[in-house]
Parts: structure tokens; sequence; C-alpha cells
């Protein structure tokens, strides 16, 4: 039952990830796709988790943090690149 | 009736993972819909933090041995969240990306707060934005 859920809000996870690629691909300005790459590395870091959860491994979830660290860096790199203030 | 305890916290918590990714799912939707960058942002940063936070905690209820890697991640996503989405709001904003042609407050304009609008009817075409 419990699985059978876990599954289930995976499935929504990946779905709400290709959403997200949409936007991504389709993004008039280059802020726009630093939005979609946002979104998509935060359902990532629920997805390792939910994966975590299904496999057993604790050791997936050293991977959400450094996974999500790396996303924050690149964000705010990208922004401030943009910005010309870099 | 410790083990019927113990299942129906496994549920809830999986119940309370799959909110989590629907309200991912809304955010992804709406990151489609929306017609702004900046309305593209509010959706990014609040609907997916709930959504995370919620997933997370789910999983917290399910695996209560793993709760310190749990809590370290939502606190890293509480922290770190905001701090992104102000950044790229700051860069869009001052990169001159346009507004949609709704937009009727610009806090950040030196001579007004009430964009596109004359001054005698600013209260009533705020309040009418606020309607839609």
């Amino acid at each position: 039952m419990v699985n059978t859920i876990l599954t289930i809000a995976l499935v929504l996870i990946m779905l709400s990830m290709v959403i997200a690629l949409i936007r991504f691909i389709l993004g008039p300005s280059s802020l726009d796709r630093v939005v979609a790459f946002d979104i998509m590395t935060i359902a990532s870091i629920a997805m390792i988790a939910v994966l975590s959860n299904l496999a057993g491994r604790i050791i997936y979830l050293d991977i959400a943090i450094v996974y999500g660290l790396l996303s924050f860096l690149a964000v705010i790199i990208i922004a401030k690149y943009l910005e010309k203030s870099l | 009736m410790w083990e019927i305890k113990i299942y129906n916290m496994e549920l809830l918590g999986a119940i309370i993972t799959l909110m989590g990714s629907l309200v991912l799912l809304i955010a992804a939707i709406g990151l489609i819909r929306m017609p702004d960058i900046y309305n593209r942002l509010q959706v990014g940063t609040k609907a997916t933090t709930l959504g995370t936070i919620m997933s997370l905690f789910g999983l917290l209820l399910i695996m209560p041995d793993w709760s310190g890697k749990f809590i370290l991640l939502i606190l890293f996503i509480m922290m770190t969240n905001p701090v992104s989405s102000h950044v790229v709001a700051r860069a869009a904003y001052f990169i001159k990306i346009p507004f949609t042609s709704r937009t009727v407050v610009n806090k950040l304009k030196p001579d007004g707060n009430v964009i596109n609008v004359s001054v005698e009817n600013q209260k009533e075409v705020i309040t009418e934005s606020l309607k839609h």
C-alpha cells in the first residue's frame, strides 16, 4: 500500500519535471530557462528522496543534499552573470 | 495495538508525500500558464518549496530512523530557495525584462508606485486587478 502510493507520487513528480522541461524549451528569455531549471532540480530532490525510500538506502539522501547545493550555486552564478555584476 | 499505530503512521506519511507531489505538479502547470517571468518566479518559489517540504516530511514519517538527514534537507531548502528566487528576480528587473500588460504596481520605480495608470483612478484599477 505504502509502496504503491509512493510510486504514484514518483510518477507525479516526474510528470512535473517533464512539464517544466516544456517551459525550459520554449522560454523566451534565458532567465525563464533558469527558473525552469530551478523547478526541475527542486523536483528532482524530492524524486531522489522518494527513490531512496523505495530502495531502502540512506546514502541517496547525501546525493540529494549535494545536488541541491550545486543547483543553488548554479542559479546564483547564472543570475549574477546575466546581471553583469559578477 | 502498537503494530496498527506504526502502520497508520506509514500510511499518513505516504498520503502527505502524495499531496506534496500534487503541489509540485500544480507548480509545473502554473509555470506553463503564467504570462510573465515575475509571475513564474512567484509559482516557482512558493509552490515548489511547499511541495518539497511536504514530500520530505511525509518520507520522514515513513522512515523515522533517517530523520536527521530529512530535517537537514528541509532546513536547506527553506534557507536556499528564497535566496535564489530573489537573485533571479533582481537580475530580471535590472536587465529590463518587460512586465506583462496587466501589471499595475512597480515599487522600485522612483517617481511613483503605480505604472500604466493615471493618478485619479489608481485605486479602482488596483481593486479591479485584484479581482482577476
